[in-house]
């Protein structure tokens, strides 16, 4: 089965050249696993990719949203004729339109409704208001400023821990019954008497106040749609980058009371997502409203402003705890939790689980008892609560009990890794159930943190940190070691709005042997177009550049919950594993016709079935596929053709995990954190394309040092949002990373249940990298001054801050 | 006002709003949908564009083109990632090395990274000789969420050797 490889260059005499070790040969296209270059790269180095701001629709119509000035405010009018003379406005919707559409409020996916344009009142800084559609985007923006509001400033919470005084100011007014701030009630995993008695009977507990700020996933192109409804059809097509168009496509037909098979959902190319397109947003609600009032094409794009300040942000969790140890080994955890939600809540999670799985807050290690906690508050803030690359609120949990056993450490006066390797869950204890009732599936630990030790050298860099500190020096050195549970779930656990989280493959084999797979999954960039066909590939002995993956348009494809939570290769993985050996079922009823033998008389090697005893007699693939259409005397109960159809309902998540070393240098006088080492060891199990693997590692790391060192929303007090724009919400740039590049090792632990043995991986490095950046901080500033903690994000001034007893600016 | 623009060899006029931005001139009346933006405040990088001043010896240097009026291109020669490649298709060394070393997931920032990349190169004296930092240095005006960067750095090496080896594939020298 000789493949060519289809390089990006026409040209024969690169093509020759480039394939030459000396500029990085990677190997030509595996019939399977292995490195492999992508297959989608060839239209995005040529400018060719499809992002939804390149759709131009004839007769299209630009939308643009004004929004609110305040925090929290009565609104007692607004004047919209200015606006709507405008010669170049078709039209402008406030919430009373909406009102007439029954879409003014929309449900979130976490059971609370949202204000697609507020009508009482505004309940955060630049939450959505009005509607305008006009000609142009430029003009879309100039009628904004026509349009007249008055409001009633009244006052805003933004601090969470105020948000429950019995004097606050009630936020959820529009919900009958609600009397306080409290979003949802209180939620506990783990058993309190018996973590009590753990705690009772310990010898050293350290406590902690720990806040992970409030964060955005920021991908590089921003939310938006053009929403085409047909007037004379009702067929209603909605162009939207978003990582779950499947479940979008049944949220939009509950909320505009559409029929859902009129409903068409296209993304096509999406610049990165991160956690950021899962929801759905009051501006596409006004998109689609927008295209049945004016009867034509509307694009809604939202600018980096809006993107930063009322879509999707991440974290906010202010957790107490407490964590001890019996006989110099980690034994008990207790956590008590707000969780700051914002306005509205629109946290995204699995229904069951209020707080996401934040409760795999015991992280990797043998604890003897655990309990947490989580209180939920609506506060005068953007709605959200997406996972920031991670699933479902692990990134909270691992970030607190990472800095909890380096403060333990701290108290019990021992080496961090020393604490950790005597507290891990050894690799005989798997499969383990945890405190909090999570059971990991495998792991070797102790191997994973050993590697990371040696990669690092970590006693040469403890000795290093020794006498930079005779010298006056601050050195950092931090270790988290992280356990993700991804690829949610099994539908007896785990649904979002009731729609249980499976994924569903469709796969054709066609005459020529040649393979269209159809994914639910939604790639944002994670390179599904190449390791999807490389699944399918192992499975069935074909060229993963003849089999093309099909993804993104809700008429095509499957049914299933999305990319999101690392669950693309744990879940639609599976289901590609499942569909492909379905059709190699298939395929040995056709072999045993063709081979005149039974069945159960052959087997297969990729790419084949031949006759048991008798390898030279077989089929390949490609005959039987031309076999399964031609044949004209097939017997009765075998369908012709080669094609399958499969749900994949995952028995369990899968756990990743990893070992990380932060080295940092901080500048005594300034507080500034120079990123000088990372290294990362990662076990996702098996790994489809290393290539594909590392990639997605170097890139969660860097989102983690921006999580880390840089990135925060805050607010002031009168709830003003302080970082709309990236003058003020900083990313990291190549120069905040390691200089000589980040330093990757890898163990494999296969997962035992899934079909190929794969974990996941996409979120583990954004995960694991936050508290070993914060643990290496905090290092530096423990052994030079003193100081016992630090919230994120460790930039200059705070880190002067914290090291000079002042306080934190800003919160 | 009528604005012509050369992009990619081709002129482009246009009657055109003074303030329209470089960026919406390209994408929506040139229609070259590879040029993206990010930000509108100069700060990713997503919509660089190499900017050719006839009257310069200076090779084509990176703008942000959210950040420069169409008017003020007048005059000047634009290339985009669509105008990268060779007429014949064979592309620019930059896009081979993006695609040899894993440089892009995503795509977004990919042409505004490639055209900075291309510009380090052809700036450089020695190319190949690059430091690590001054290459993070050279990109850290474009941002990136998916990569990590390490691969980009590695893909802008892999250009600068390959066009030591073969200099007929650098871009035609002014």
């Amino acid at each position: 089965m000789a493949t060519v490889e289809t390089g990006p260059g026409r040209h024969p005499e690169w093509y020759a050249h480039a394939t030459g070790d000396k500029f990085g040969k990677i190997a030509d296209a595996p019939i399977g696993f292995g490195h492999m270059k992508r297959k989608e790269d060839a239209r995005f180095i040529r400018g060719l990719g499809d992002y939804m701001d390149d759709v131009r629709l004839p007769g299209m119509l630009h939308g643009a949203i004004l929004r609110s000035p305040y925090a929290h405010a009565r609104i007692n009018s607004i004047d919209t004729s200015a606006a709507l003379a405008h010669p170049k406005v078709a039209a402008v919707i406030i919430a009373k339109d909406l009102e007439t559409l029954g879409l003014a409020w929309m449900p979130t996916i976490s059971y609370d409704t949202q204000a697609v344009l507020a009508g009482d009142k505004v309940r955060f800084h630049l939450q959505e208001v009005a509607f305008v559609i006009a000609t142009d985007a430029y003009a879309a923006q100039d009628a904004l400023q026509l349009i007249d509001v008055d409001y009633d400033v009244l006052p805003a919470i933004v601090n969470c821990r105020k948000a429950l005084d019995p004097d606050a100011p009630l936020i959820r007014d529009d919900k009958v019954g609600q009397t306080d701030n409290l979003a949802s009630p209180l939620w506990e995993a783990g058993d309190k008497a018996n973590c009590d008695r753990v705690f009772a009977e310990a010898d050293v507990v350290a406590k902690r106040t720990i806040l992970d700020p409030r964060s955005h996933p920021c991908p590089m192109e921003t939310c938006g749609m053009v929403a085409d409804m047909n007037p004379a059809t009702g067929q209603l097509n909605i162009y939207n980058g978003n990582q779950a168009p499947h479940a979008h496509r049944t949220v939009y037909a509950q909320v505009a009371g559409l029929p859902e098979q009129n409903i068409r959902i296209l993304c096509n190319d999406i610049g990165g997502g991160f956690g950021n397109k899962v929801p759905v947003y009051p501006g596409y609600v006004c998109a689609i409203a927008g295209s049945i009032v004016a009867g034509a094409p509307v694009k809604w794009i939202e600018d980096r402003s809006e993107n930063l300040a009322s879509t999707g942000f991440a974290r906010d969790y202010l957790m107490y705890s407490e964590m001890c140890s019996k006989g110099g080994k980690i034994t008990g955890l207790r956590v008590d939790t707000i969780a700051d939600h914002g306005a509205f809540d629109s946290t995204a999670q699995a229904t069951k689980f209020p707080a996401g799985f934040f409760h795999i807050v015991t992280g990797s290690y043998d604890l003897q008892g655990a309990h947490c906690q989580v209180k939920a508050v609506y506060t005068n803030k953007a709605p959200g609560g997406v996972a920031y690359r991670c699933s479902f609120r692990i990134t909270e949990a691992v970030y607190l009990v990472e800095r909890m056993v380096d403060a333990l450490a701290m108290e019990m006066n021992v080496d961090p890794v020393e604490l950790r390797m005597r507290s891990f869950i050894r690799s005989d204890q798997f499969p383990y159930e945890t405190q909090t009732g999570w059971v990991y599936d495998s792991g070797d630990y102790h191997k994973a943190m050993k590697l990371a030790m040696e990669i690092a050298d970590y006693e040469g860099l403890r000795k290093e940190q020794q006498e930079k500190l005779a010298r006056g020096e601050m050195m950092g050195i931090g270790i988290a070691f992280f356990t993700e549970g991804v690829g949610a779930g099994p539908r007896r656990h785990m649904d979002i709005l009731g729609l249980a989280m499976n994924d569903g493959a469709e796969l054709r084999v066609h005459p020529s042997g040649k393979a269209v797979v159809s994914l639910s999954a939604q790639t944002q960039g994670q390179g599904h177009e190449t390791t999807f066909a490389q699944i399918v590939a192992e499975e069935l002995g074909i060229s993963p550049n003849e089999i093309m993956v099909r993804h993104g348009d809700t008429d095509k494809t499957p049914y299933g919950l999305g990319t999101y939570g690392s669950r693309s290769t744990p879940v639609s993985g599976g289901a590609v594993a499942v569909v492909s050996r379905k059709v190699r079922d298939k395929a040995r009823q056709f072999a045993a016709l063709m081979l005149e033998t039974r069945a159960e008389d052959l087997a297969w090697e990729k790419g084949r079935w031949y006759v048991k005893g008798d390898p030279e007699r077989g089929s390949t693939i490609e005959s039987i596929a031309e076999y399964a259409y031609s044949a004209s005397n097939l017997p009765e109960g075998l369908e012709g053709g080669l094609d399958a159809n499969a749900v994949y309902d995952p028995p369990n998540l899968t756990y990743p995990f990893g070992a990380y070393i932060a080295v940092v240098d901080v500048d005594p006088g300034t507080g500034k954190v120079h990123m000088r080492r990372f290294i990362a060891v990662d076990d996702c199990g098996v790994r489809i394309n290393p290539m594909v693997v590392e990639g997605q590692i170097h890139g969660g790391l860097v989102e983690g040092i921006g999580q880390a060192l840089m990135e925060i929303i805050s607010f002031d007090e009168q709830g003003n949002c302080l970082n709309a724009s990236f003058m003020d919400y900083l990313l990291p740039t190549a120069l905040e990373c390691p200089e000589h590049g980040f330093e990757l090792g890898e163990t494999v632990t296969p997962c035992p249940h899934h079909p190929i043995g794969a974990k996941g991986v996409g979120e583990s490095p954004c995960v694991g990298s936050p508290p070993a950046i914060a643990n290496a901080v905090v290092d530096a500033m423990y052994h030079a001054k003193g100081v016992k903690h630090m919230d994120m994000p460790c930039f200059p001034a705070r880190v002067w801050a914290a090291m000079n007893g002042r306080e934190q600016p800003p919160q | 006002m009528l604005v012509s623009i050369s992009i990619n060899g081709q002129v482009y006029s246009h009657d055109v709003e003074p303030r329209l931005l470089l960026v919406h001139f390209i994408r929506e009346y040139a229609e070259l949908h590879g040029t993206h933006w990010g930000c509108d405040t100069s700060n990713c990088g997503i919509c660089i564009v190499l900017m050719d001043d006839p009257q310069s010896d200076q090779p084509p240097y990176p703008v942000k083109s959210c950040t420069m009026l169409a008017a003020m291109a007048q005059g000047y020669e634009i290339t985009t990632v669509e105008g990268m490649a060779k007429p014949d298709g064979t592309l620019d060394p930059i896009q081979m090395g993006f695609h040899e070393m894993h440089a892009l997931q995503c795509g977004f920032c990919t042409p505004g990274m490639m055209s900075t990349g291309r510009w380090l190169i052809e700036r450089h004296p020695n190319p190949t000789q690059m430091t690590d930092h001054e290459i993070r240095d050279g990109i850290s005006g474009n941002l990136c969420r998916c990569t990590g960067y390490d691969n980009i750095i590695k893909a802008i090496r892999w250009a600068a050797a390959y066009i030591e080896e073969h200099p007929e594939s650098a871009r035609t020298a002014r």
